[in-house]
């Protein structure tokens, strides 16, 4: 009798209540949860949704590109509703499991996957670093402005297309340098490279450095501090890591995409698909906040701004590296 | 016997010891070993991961173990494995159009080829030249991997993805998944890691070759003595090692992503090495420390999804107090016989190879 009682107080702890709340999961890309920037940012976008409407969440970070695919099929294994995949590296592995896991919903960034269980969060990084590229040439007094990237793949191209392209809008003559980290994913997470990088191209004579680099970019800030230098920083608002080293970030909502698809998923709203974000949507854009307030200048940020409404009103054509690449 | 309980128990304290780690970081050591093994061999898909990453394990297990014999460190089975897979994948991506059984044989053949040339050139430099092979190999790891990755983005990029790697390989370069193992890439370079392994004992158990190699690790003047030409037996242990771990690259590419990925391997090179010691060296051993490492890779790679404080990171953990356990052999000798320590096992160099524990029966 009493054995009996314990066996059923075990199963009832064990048993799962029929309302069971929404399971989110996050893979986040090789420069990890820290990385003050992309993977940061969407960490904060899935903590934000767990205190706000409550959903169970439960992150992880992966060690090899060979990695992601039992890490997401894992999770899909454990009945988790949806399954955020954080970079384009995922891509193939999301591709995989969501066709094997038809009835689980998957989200992606940056990468384009087709398939009905599928969102993909796709981010106009060209229109936001085209801001960037003119704040960056109102601000220089050398005449020349740098960008040290991450990894030398089409995505960085699309931000320094568009940076170039914004800061010759301002100063046609200005000389943009870039230089990037590297060609693996290793790119985004190593700051030491990063602040070789930067520290050449202000000898070089820049005086403003955009950091598309992931983690990578805490070098450049470093080198902008030592050298008394402007640095200017990347999807997360960098601001406050250095403030009045870093001009400003070029802001790219992964944090509002990231809870966006986990409040419609939670609401039974998730369809697939490509989403995209660019300066209309505010899924990318400029930052001024208190850390920059005294760098950012009120007619630099007029400017900005005037330029921004231009682009969204399509009176802009902001060169797009993905779309020059297609043959 | 002995030479078997001595790695059992080495593993048994060092897992243990990983577990008492965990206990350390706030979980319960008991769970953290029940997801351990449900994540390795909890269902027919994770054998399958299991086997599946034991395979190139096997493959550089025995790359190392080969070299071992004839008193060589190979510490470039990384490199070696990486221009097999880069050569494998480049083969089917200059060639999409070959149809199977030749094209995952000519592919398979190249990464042998591959392998076998970048093991053969730090032997030569030992053997010709007199520059030590861990220095050469470890060099030439970093000379594959800057190789790899120009071929990689310059010759043969995948222009349909931001990822690093080279072009799909063409439809009949691949190999069929067992379906046993519930999609999990399972193909036949297990088959193939467990034949190479058979070939292995034979070459050095059962033919003149081994036994010359085996001559060479353990007494250079005595090989010389007895007539045997010490180079030209460290060019052929080396390029045989480079040979064995150019094959990771059938499994990789054929057999799972259909293309070179940069950054694919989880050092499975260095592991090898830590697969040789604990496999003592034996072609058998290493099979059975691939499949217990393969087993740590994917039961660790759970802890992330089913704990709030442990993550895969603890495998290395784990491999690591392993490995400490089963070199700490001096301490075993201590505990089981009374026996000395015996100070030629230490004193060959080459990171310990050759000596009592290295030899061959």
């Amino acid at each position: 009798m009493r054995a009996g009682l314990v066996c059923a107080a075990v199963l009832a702890a064990c048993v799962r209540p029929a309302f069971a709340e929404f399971k989110v999961a996050l893979v986040l890309d090789r420069g990890g949860k820290d990385d003050k920037s992309f993977n940061t940012s969407a960490y904060e976008g899935a903590t934000l949704a767990k205190k706000k409407l409550g959903v169970f969440l439960k992150y992880v970070e992966v060690a090899d590109d060979n990695g992601f695919e039992p890490m997401l099929r894992g999770f899909a294994q454990r009945e988790f509703d949806l399954i955020i995949g954080i970079g384009f590296s995922q891509r193939e592995a999301i591709r995989k499991v969501s066709a094997q896991f038809p009835k689980r919903h998957f989200a992606i960034v940056d990468s384009e996957v087709t398939a009905p269980n599928v969102r993909s969060l796709m981010f106009e990084e060209h229109e936001g670093a085209y801001v960037i590229g003119a704040i960056a040439a109102m601000t220089s007094k050398t005449g020349k402005i740098g960008f040290v990237g991450g990894m030398d793949i089409p995505l960085i191209r699309r931000f320094v297309m568009g940076y170039e392209a914004g800061a010759k809008r301002i100063n046609p003559q200005i000389k943009v340098l870039d230089n990037y980290v590297g060609v693996t994913s290793e790119a985004w997470n190593n700051p030491p490279k990063g602040k070789e990088l930067a520290v050449s191209q202000y000898e070089a004579g820049v005086d403003i450095i955009f950091a598309g680099a992931g983690a990578s970019g805490l070098g450049v800030f470093d080198a902008a501090e030592e050298r008394k230098k402007f640095a200017i920083g990347v999807d997360a608002n960098q601001d406050w890591i250095k403030p009045g080293v870093i001009l400003t970030s070029m802001l790219k909502r992964v944090d509002e995409a990231v809870f966006a698809v986990i409040q419609e998923a939670q609401a039974g709203k998730f369809t697939g698909g490509v989403k995209r974000f660019g300066l209309g949507n505010k899924g990318v854009d400029y930052s001024f906040d208190q850390y920059n307030a005294k760098v950012l200048t009120e007619p630099v940020r007029k400017r900005a701004d005037e330029l921004k409404a231009e682009i969204i009103a399509g009176k802009v054509a902001v060169p797009d590296y993905y779309k020059l690449q297609k043959r | 016997m002995k030479r078997i309980i001595q790695p059992v128990l080495a593993v048994a304290v060092g897992l243990i010891a990983g577990l008492a780690v965990t206990w350390g970081a706030g979980e319960n050591p008991w769970h953290v070993f029940r997801i351990l093994v449900k994540g390795a061999f909890g269902s027919g898909y994770d054998v399958g991961m299991t086997l599946f990453y034991a395979t190139p394990l096997i493959f550089t297990g025995l790359s190392v173990a080969v070299a071992f014999q004839a008193g060589l460190f190979n510490i470039g089975a990384e490199g070696q494995l990486t221009l097999g897979a880069l050569a494998a994948a480049a083969v089917g991506a200059v060639w999409p159009g070959l149809g199977s059984p030749l094209a995952p044989v000519l592919a398979g053949a190249v990464a042998l080829a591959a392998g076998t040339a970048w093991g053969a050139i730090p032997g030569w430099l030992r053997a010709r030249r007199g520059s030590h092979e861990v220095i050469n190999t470890i060099m030439l790891n970093f000379v594959a991997a800057g190789l790899a990755s120009y071929v990689a983005l310059y010759m043969i990029k995948n222009p349909d993805s931001q990822n690093p790697e080279t072009r799909p390989i063409g439809a009949g370069y691949g190999l069929a998944h067992f379906g046993l193992f519930g999609g999990a890439p399972v193909s036949a370079a297990l088959p193939l890691a467990l034949l190479a392994a058979l070939l292995v004992w034979i070459l050095m158990g059962r033919t003149a070759l081994g036994f010359e190699i085996r001559a060479v690790g353990q007494s250079e003047a005595a090989a010389r003595a007895a007539g045997i030409d010490p180079g030209r037996i460290r060019i052929i242990a080396m390029a045989l090692a480079g040979g064995l771990a150019g094959l990771v690259g059938i499994g990789e590419v054929l057999g799972n992503s259909g293309r070179f990925i940069l950054g694919f391997s989880p050092e499975y090179g260095f592991m090898g090495i830590a697969v040789a010691l604990l496999g003592r060296n034996q072609p058998a051993g290493v099979v059975a420390a691939a499949l217990l490492f393969g087993a740590l890779h994917k039961g660790t790679a759970e802890l992330d999804l089913e704990t709030e404080h442990v993550t895969r990171e603890v495998s290395l953990v784990f491999q690591a107090l392993i490995i400490l356990c089963v070199s700490a052999d001096g301490v075993w000798c201590w505990m089981g016989r009374g026996e000395r320590w015996s100070v030629g096992a230490s004193e060959r160099g080459a990171g310990g190879a050759g000596g009592r524990e290295m030899r061959w029966k």
